[in-house]
C-alpha cells in the first residue's frame, strides 16, 4: 500500500451552520504513521473536523485531502478510511463476527478471505472466544474491542477515534489507552484520534491540536504544550490541577502579583498581563525565606502528593507538594519558582509574551530576606523535573 | 407454625391484589368466551321454552352451511389483501417521513389522519369516492373516456373495493409504530455503515429491517385481529352484499345473532373465529420470535 495514502491534509476548512461558524478555517497536516490528538471542551468543533474528514459531515468551506486526492466531496465509503464511534456503532442483532466483518460484506470480499482476515484481527484484539456472542452480552471493554477489530480489519490506512474511551470506567480506560497505542504503533495505522480528556491526549499523542470556539489554538507536541503553552487558554487547559493564571499589577521594581505589592515576579513590561505557574512549580517555604508572600487556605491530600491553596494578595493559587501537607490553615509562607517556570500571556488575547520571570530566590524585592536559617512550618519538596535546570529549593 | 402463618398470609395478601383485575378479566373476557362456547351446544328455544342441548349440532350445520364457508373465504383474501399491503405501505411511509424533507410533520400527519377518522366517517367518505354515478373514481374515469364500475355493487370488484378501503385506513397507524422504532435506531449505525460503503438497499435489508422485526410482529399481530374484529366499514359500505360478496366472518355473527335471531349458531360461528385466531398468533409468535432481535 502507497504510504501516501496516509497522508491527510485540510486546508482553510469551515463548517458554519446557520451562519453560525462552528468549525472556522482550520488547516493542519497528519503525517503517515502518526497519532494525532484533536483535543479541546466540548463544543470546540473537534468532532465536527473529524466527522468533515470521515465525510460524515460537508465541509462548508475549504480542501480535505487524503495523499494526493481531493476527498472534500467524496461520499465517506470512498475515502479509504475507517472510524471507531464514542457509542461504538454496533449493530446490536448481529454477533460479534458478523458486526468485525460487515464492512468487508458490503465491499464484496470473498467468504474465504473473510474468515480469514475475521480470524487474525479476533486474536490481534483477544476476541476469539466471544465470536458468536451478541453485544449486549459483552461488556464496555469487549464492545470496545469489537468496535477496534471492525476498524482493523478494513485494512484501511487512516482510523478516526472519536472519544472512543468516553464510555469506560478509569482503570479500563487505562489499559484500552495503551492497547490502542501499542496497535497503532504495529500496524503503522495513521490515527486521528478525537478527546477532551487531556491524560489521553498527552499520553497516546505524537502530536496535540488543541481547539477553542473553532479554531486551532495550538498544534504542537505534547512535552511542548506543556512546556510552552502557547496561550492563557491552553496553558489552562493542560495540566490537573491547571496552571494558576493570576493578574499582575504595576509596583515600583516591576510587576507584582495584583494585591501583593511586596514582591516584584518580572519586569514593568509584565504588568497587567497575566502570569502563569504550574502547581507542580511551585515550591513553599517559610515566611522568613525569600520569594512571594502567601498565605495558606487550605490543603487537600491526595495520596502520592497534596493540593495547596494559597492566597497572594487578591488572587488565588494552587501548589502541588509531595506527600502529606504539613501546614496549617492561615500560616504564612513564602512562594518560589523558578524563571523558566514563569508564563507570561497577554492580559486581552491570551497570546503568550516573550517575558522572563525573575529569579524570586534572589529577586531585588523590597522586603528580600537573607536569613539561611530554616525553622519550618512547612515542608517543601524539589518541585520541577524534566530538562529545564532546577528551581531554588531551601 | 407462625412462619406458615405469615405465609398464608402473604399469599392471601397477593390474591387480593389480583383481585381487581381478576374479577375485571374474568367478567368481560373469560366468563363470554366460556358462555358463548356453552351456548354453541344448543339450539335457541322458540316461545319460551328453554334452550336444546344438541351438542355439536351447530358444528355439523356449520361445515355444510356454504355462506359461512363463502364467508370465511372472503375473510381469508379479506386478510391476505390488506395485511401485507399495508404493512409494506405502512413501512415504506416511515422510512419516507423519517428521512429529512421539508414539511415532514405536515406529510407526516397526513398519513395519520385515516387512522384517526371513526372507521364509520372513513367509510362515509369513501362511499362517495366508489359511489356509481356521482362518485370521485367514476368521474375521473368519465372524463378520462372510461365507463365507470359499480364499484361496491359488482359482486367481482366489491370485495377489492373493501379491501383498498381497509388498506388506506389501516398504514397509516402501522406507520407510527414503525416511526417509533426507526426513531430508535441509532444514526451511528448508518454512519458505520457508510464508511464501508453500505449500499442504501443493502443497508435496509441488513440493519434496519432486522431490526425493525419487534415492530412487524406487533404491527403482523393487530393487523391479523383487525382483519377479524373490524367490520364497522361494511354496515355503510356493502352491509355484506352484493350476495355475500363482501360478507367478511363477525359480520356474519352480526346477522345471525341480530338479523336471523339465531344465537347459538353466531356463538359457534365466534369460537371457531376464536379457535383459528388463537391457532395462528400462537404460530406467529413462535415462528418469528425465535428470529426477532428484541433490543
Amino acid at each position: 500500500m502507497n504510504n501516501d495514502d496516509k497522508r491527510i491534509r485540510l486546508e482553510e476548512v469551515s463548517k458554519t451552520w446557520g451562519g453560525q461558524a462552528a468549525v472556522d478555517r482550520i488547516s493542519f497536516d497528519v503525517a503517515p504513521g502518526e497519532f494525532v490528538i484533536l483535543l479541546g471542551p466540548s463544543g470546540c468543533g473537534k468532532s465536527t473536523t473529524l466527522r468533515m474528514i470521515a465525510g460524515l459531515e460537508q465541509a462548508s468551506d475549504g480542501r480535505i485531502r487524503i495523499g494526493e486526492r481531493d476527498v472534500t466531496h467524496l461520499p465517506p465509503g470512498d475515502r479509504g478510511l475507517s472510524m471507531v464511534f464514542q457509542s461504538y456503532a454496533l449493530f446490536p442483532h448481529l454477533s460479534v463476527a458478523d458486526n468485525i466483518v460487515f464492512g468487508l460484506r458490503s465491499r464484496k470480499v470473498p467468504k474465504a478471505e473473510r474468515q480469514e482476515r475475521l480470524a487474525r484481527v479476533a486474536q490481534l484484539v483477544d476476541l476469539e472466544a466471544y465470536l458468536d456472542r451478541k453485544p449486549a452480552q459483552l461488556s464496555g471493554g469487549q464492545r470496545q474491542r469489537v468496535a477496534l477489530a471492525r476498524s482493523i480489519i478494513s485494512e484501511h490506512p487512516i482510523c478516526l477515534m472519536d472519544e472512543p474511551l468516553s464510555n469506560l470506567d478509569a482503570r479500563l480506560r487505562g489499559e484500552m489507552r495503551r492497547e490502542i497505542k501499542a496497535l497503532q504503533q504495529r500496524l503503522g495505522m495513521t490515527v486521528i484520534y478525537v478527546t477532551h480528556d487531556q491524560v489521553e491526549a498527552m499520553s497516546m499523542g505524537d502530536r496535540v491540536i488543541l481547539m477553542e470556539a473553532g479554531r486551532i489554538v495550538q498544534d504542537a507536541t505534547p512535552d511542548e504544550l506543556y512546556n510552552r503553552p502557547a496561550t492563557a487558554f491552553a496553558a489552562s487547559f493542560i495540566g490537573s490541577p491547571a496552571m494558576n493564571l493570576v493578574t499582575l499589577a504595576a509596583a515600583a521594581d516591576g510587576a507584582v502579583i495584583e494585591g501583593e505589592p511586596r514582591c516584584s515576579v518580572a519586569s514593568h513590561d509584565a504588568k497587567g498581563h497575566l502570569l502563569g505557574v504550574r502547581p507542580e512549580d511551585i515550591t513553599v517555604l517559610p515566611a522568613h525565606a525569600s520569594g512571594v508572600p502567601a498565605e495558606v487556605v487550605d490543603a487537600e491530600y491526595l495520596g502520592a502528593d497534596s493540593i495547596v491553596r494559597l492566597k497572594v494578595g487578591s488572587q488565588e493559587l494552587r501548589a502541588r507538594l509531595d506527600g502529606v501537607p504539613s501546614v496549617n490553615q492561615g500560616a504564612a509562607c513564602r512562594l518560589q519558582w523558578a524563571p523558566w517556570a514563569a508564563h507570561f500571556f497577554d492580559s486581552g488575547g491570551g497570546q503568550r509574551l516573550a517575558l522572563q520571570g525573575y529569579d524570586l530566590s534572589a529577586a531585588p524585592g523590597r522586603l528580600r530576606q537573607t536569613q539561611a536559617a530554616q525553622r519550618s512550618g512547612v515542608t517543601t519538596s524539589p518541585g520541577p523535573s524534566g530538562k529545564h535546570s532546577p528551581g531554588v529549593n531551601p | 407454625m407462625v412462619i406458615q402463618n405469615a405465609d398464608r398470609r402473604m399469599q392471601i395478601y397477593g390474591a387480593l391484589l389480583l383481585l381487581p383485575a381478576a374479577v375485571l378479566l374474568g367478567t368481560f373476557a373469560y366468563l363470554p368466551t366460556v358462555s358463548t362456547l356453552v351456548n354453541s351446544l344448543f339450539l335457541p328455544g322458540f316461545r319460551g321454552s328453554p334452550p336444546e342441548f344438541v351438542g355439536l349440532e351447530n358444528y355439523a350445520l356449520l361445515i355444510e352451511d356454504r355462506t359461512f364457508w363463502r364467508v370465511a373465504r372472503n375473510n381469508l383474501i379479506y386478510a391476505l389483501g390488506t395485511i401485507p399491503t399495508s404493512i409494506a405501505l405502512a413501512l415504506g411511509m416511515a422510512l419516507f417521513v423519517n428521512a429529512r424533507l421539508p414539511g415532514r410533520g405536515f406529510v407526516r400527519m397526513a398519513y395519520f389522519t385515516p387512522t384517526i377518522l371513526p372507521m364509520i366517517a372513513a367509510a362515509n367518505i369513501w362511499m362517495f369516492f366508489y359511489a356509481p354515478q356521482i362518485g370521485l373514481f367514476n368521474k375521473i374515469l368519465g372524463a378520462l373516456g372510461i365507463s365507470g364500475v359499480n364499484w361496491l355493487g359488482d359482486p367481482s370488484v366489491a370485495l377489492g373495493s373493501v379491501i383498498v378501503m381497509t388498506i388506506w385506513k389501516e398504514a397509516g397507524f402501522f406507520m407510527i409504530f414503525y416511526l417509533a422504532a426507526l426513531q430508535s435506531i441509532p444514526p451511528e449505525l448508518k454512519e458505520a455503515s457508510d464508511l464501508e460503503g453500505t449500499g442504501r438497499w443493502s443497508f435496509f435489508w441488513r440493519v434496519t429491517f432486522p431490526l425493525l422485526m419487534p415492530t412487524t410482529l406487533f404491527v403482523l399481530i393487530n393487523a391479523l385481529i383487525n382483519a377479524v374484529r373490524v367490520v364497522d366499514h361494511l354496515f355503510i359500505l356493502t352491509k355484506g352484499g352484493p350476495n355475500n360478496a363482501t360478507n367478511l366472518l363477525l359480520y356474519y355473527v352480526y346477522e345471525n345473532a341480530f338479523s336471523f335471531f339465531d344465537r347459538t349458531y353466531a356463538a359457534t360461528i365466534t369460537v371457531v373465529i376464536l379457535l383459528v385466531l388463537a391457532v395462528v398468533a400462537t404460530v406467529k409468535f413462535t415462528i418469528l420470535d425465535r428470529r426477532t432481535h428484541y433490543q
